[in-house]
């Protein structure tokens, strides 16, 4: 193997390519990526760097010169257009062709748009997935303005919280029961508490039906059976989707993502996928899996570039994310989806809330309480059962 | 060959990444939000532990290096 193309280059890409190296690969590499910036992270865009002032130098995944050291060639702002998997051939937008002998797939999640078809100048609406839509979110908050929000996820969450901190006037809205039930279901009503405490109003099992220009700037937002709302702001976070338009016609298996098999291999053998793109099976849970978590990206790259140079070994990992909203530090690790069993215990500012199926401990949400987190994830791996970990476990300190 | 794990408390942001990756490495203070290092020099059957709390450590706050070269 002689060259291998990275296309994405962000957290998933990255770390692929130090796992190239750290294993010894001497071979050419070359990074493609839509965005003009270097890589940088992206968990701190709906946080502290949201208010605090965009530092590239500081989102920086790595300093510039670390990509001369490691013999990358970079092409920023070029965006791969189509592959085409037979000859092994990328064809960049720019027009541009790559030939490789490996390839990462590693183009991450794109944010879906559902209000834009809802607004006659959608331009007047934000969204936040890279650093351009957080600069472009960051310069509007001011203190004083109304931000609506729609889709109670992690990000919509962390951003009401940043800007409610920073005395902006916050409605969350989302046609779920509960904040973040995708992921935790009715444990997500721990979230509308914290949020209503400080003050942001969530407003759950709704939605927009129309969201109109104002003269003076901003929007009028309906909801179905409610009064209007006028906005000064308006953010879409409605999820994110795997961002594999480029891959269509590349007869690559997709299904939400790149379809990989538990060593991150894709349907052909010299390219393989990592990160907030790749669904994969995951031997531990003995499901196939798709995770939009960062953790997640950095072990699945290291990992795929071991796979592209010819390990077998399966990617088995407990998924792991965190959120930080106002002070509630938020840690989940394992599976909550399509849980039977369900404990909630409640500390003074701390929480357990742990997920069970079929008689065992898959998942725990830990706020302000790292430490059961770390004895959770065990109890996890070790498949612990129900019973026990309920007795053991969810005690708040 | 031991290694040793760096670790620098002042960009530490409370994240428990590092707890959850190598418990036999890692203690929380749960009162002051920052990690607690157990064992600076780590022994190498630990080594694939101590290099996954160093990756996943969001705020760059621990690195990993051989004791001969340190
Ligand atoms: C605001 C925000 C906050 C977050 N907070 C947290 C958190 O607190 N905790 C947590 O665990 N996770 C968090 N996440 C999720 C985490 O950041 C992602 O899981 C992680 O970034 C995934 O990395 P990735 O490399 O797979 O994909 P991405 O980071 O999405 O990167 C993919 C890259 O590929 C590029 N690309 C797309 N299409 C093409 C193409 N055709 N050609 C070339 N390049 C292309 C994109 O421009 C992008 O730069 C957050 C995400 C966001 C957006
Ligand atoms: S992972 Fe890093 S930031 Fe998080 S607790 Fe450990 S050292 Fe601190």
């Amino acid at each position: 193997m002689d060259h291998v193309v990275v296309v994405g280059a962000s957290l998933a890409g990255v770390n692929a390519i130090e796992g190239l190296r750290d294993r010894g690969f001497t071979g050419e590499i070359t990074l493609v990526g839509a965005e003009r910036h270097l890589p940088y992270d992206r968990p701190p865009l709906s946080k502290e760097a949201l208010s605090g002032g965009l530092d590239g130098e500081r989102l920086a995944l790595r300093p510039p010169q670390w990509y001369e050291e490691q013999g990358v060639t970079l092409r920023l702002g070029e965006p791969a257009r189509a592959l085409e998997p037979g000859p092994k051939r990328l064809w960049l937008d720019s027009g541009g062709q790559l030939d490789f002998d490996g390839l990462v797939v590693a183009t991450g999640s794109s944010v879906r748009r559902f209000a834009h078809r809802l607004c006659g100048d959608p331009a007047r609406l934000c969204q936040l997935r890279t650093l351009d839509d957080a600069q472009r979110l960051g310069d509007q908050l001011e203190p004083g303005r109304r931000l609506v929000v729609l889709g109670a996820g992690f990000i919509g969450l962390e951003v009401a919280a940043t800007a409610r901190t920073l005395g902006l006037d916050v409605t969350v809205i989302d046609v779920a029961a509960s904040p973040l039930a995708r992921v935790l279901g009715e444990a997500g009503a721990w979230f509308t508490d914290l949020h209503t405490t400080h003050g942001v109003d969530i407003r759950c099992g709704t939605s927009v039906d129309s969201i109109d220009p104002r003269s003076g700037g901003g929007v009028v937002v309906r909801s179905p059976g409610r009064a209007t709302l006028e906005a000064d702001l308006f953010l879409e976070s409605v999820g994110a989707a795997p961002a594999v338009d480029w891959l269509s016609g590349s007869g690559l298996v997709l299904e939400d993502g790149v379809v990989c098999g538990s060593d991150l291999r894709t349907s052909h053998p010299d390219i393989v996928a990592a990160g907030d793109v790749a669904r994969w099976h995951n031997d531990l849970f003995g499901e196939s899996m798709r995770v939009e978590h960062w953790t997640n990206a950095v072990e699945q790259g290291r990992h795929a570039a071991g796979t592209l140079l010819g390990e077998r070994e399966s990617y088995r990992s407990i998924p792991y994310f965190w959120t930080d909203q106002f002070s509630a530090k938020a840690r989940f690790v394992g599976r909550a989806d399509a849980a039977d069993d369900i404990v909630v215990e409640r500390g003074e500012d701390s929480a357990v809330i742990l997920f069970g199926r079929d008689g065992r401990l898959r998942g725990a949400l830990c706020i302000n309480a790292p430490r059961r987190l770390a004895r959770c994830r065990i109890a996890i791996r070790d498949g612990m059962s129900w019973t026990e970990a309920a007795a053991d476990l969810a005690t708040c300190a | 060959m031991a290694i040793i794990v760096k670790f620098d408390p002042s960009k530490c942001q409370g994240y428990a990444n590092c707890l959850i990756e190598a418990p036999e490495i890692w203690d929380f203070d749960e009162d002051d939000d920052v990690a607690l290092l157990l064992q600076e020099v780590v022994p190498e059957s630990l080594r694939a532990k101590a290099e996954a709390s160093a990756r996943g450590c969001p705020a760059h706050a621990i690195a990993v290096e051989n004791q001969s070269d340190a």
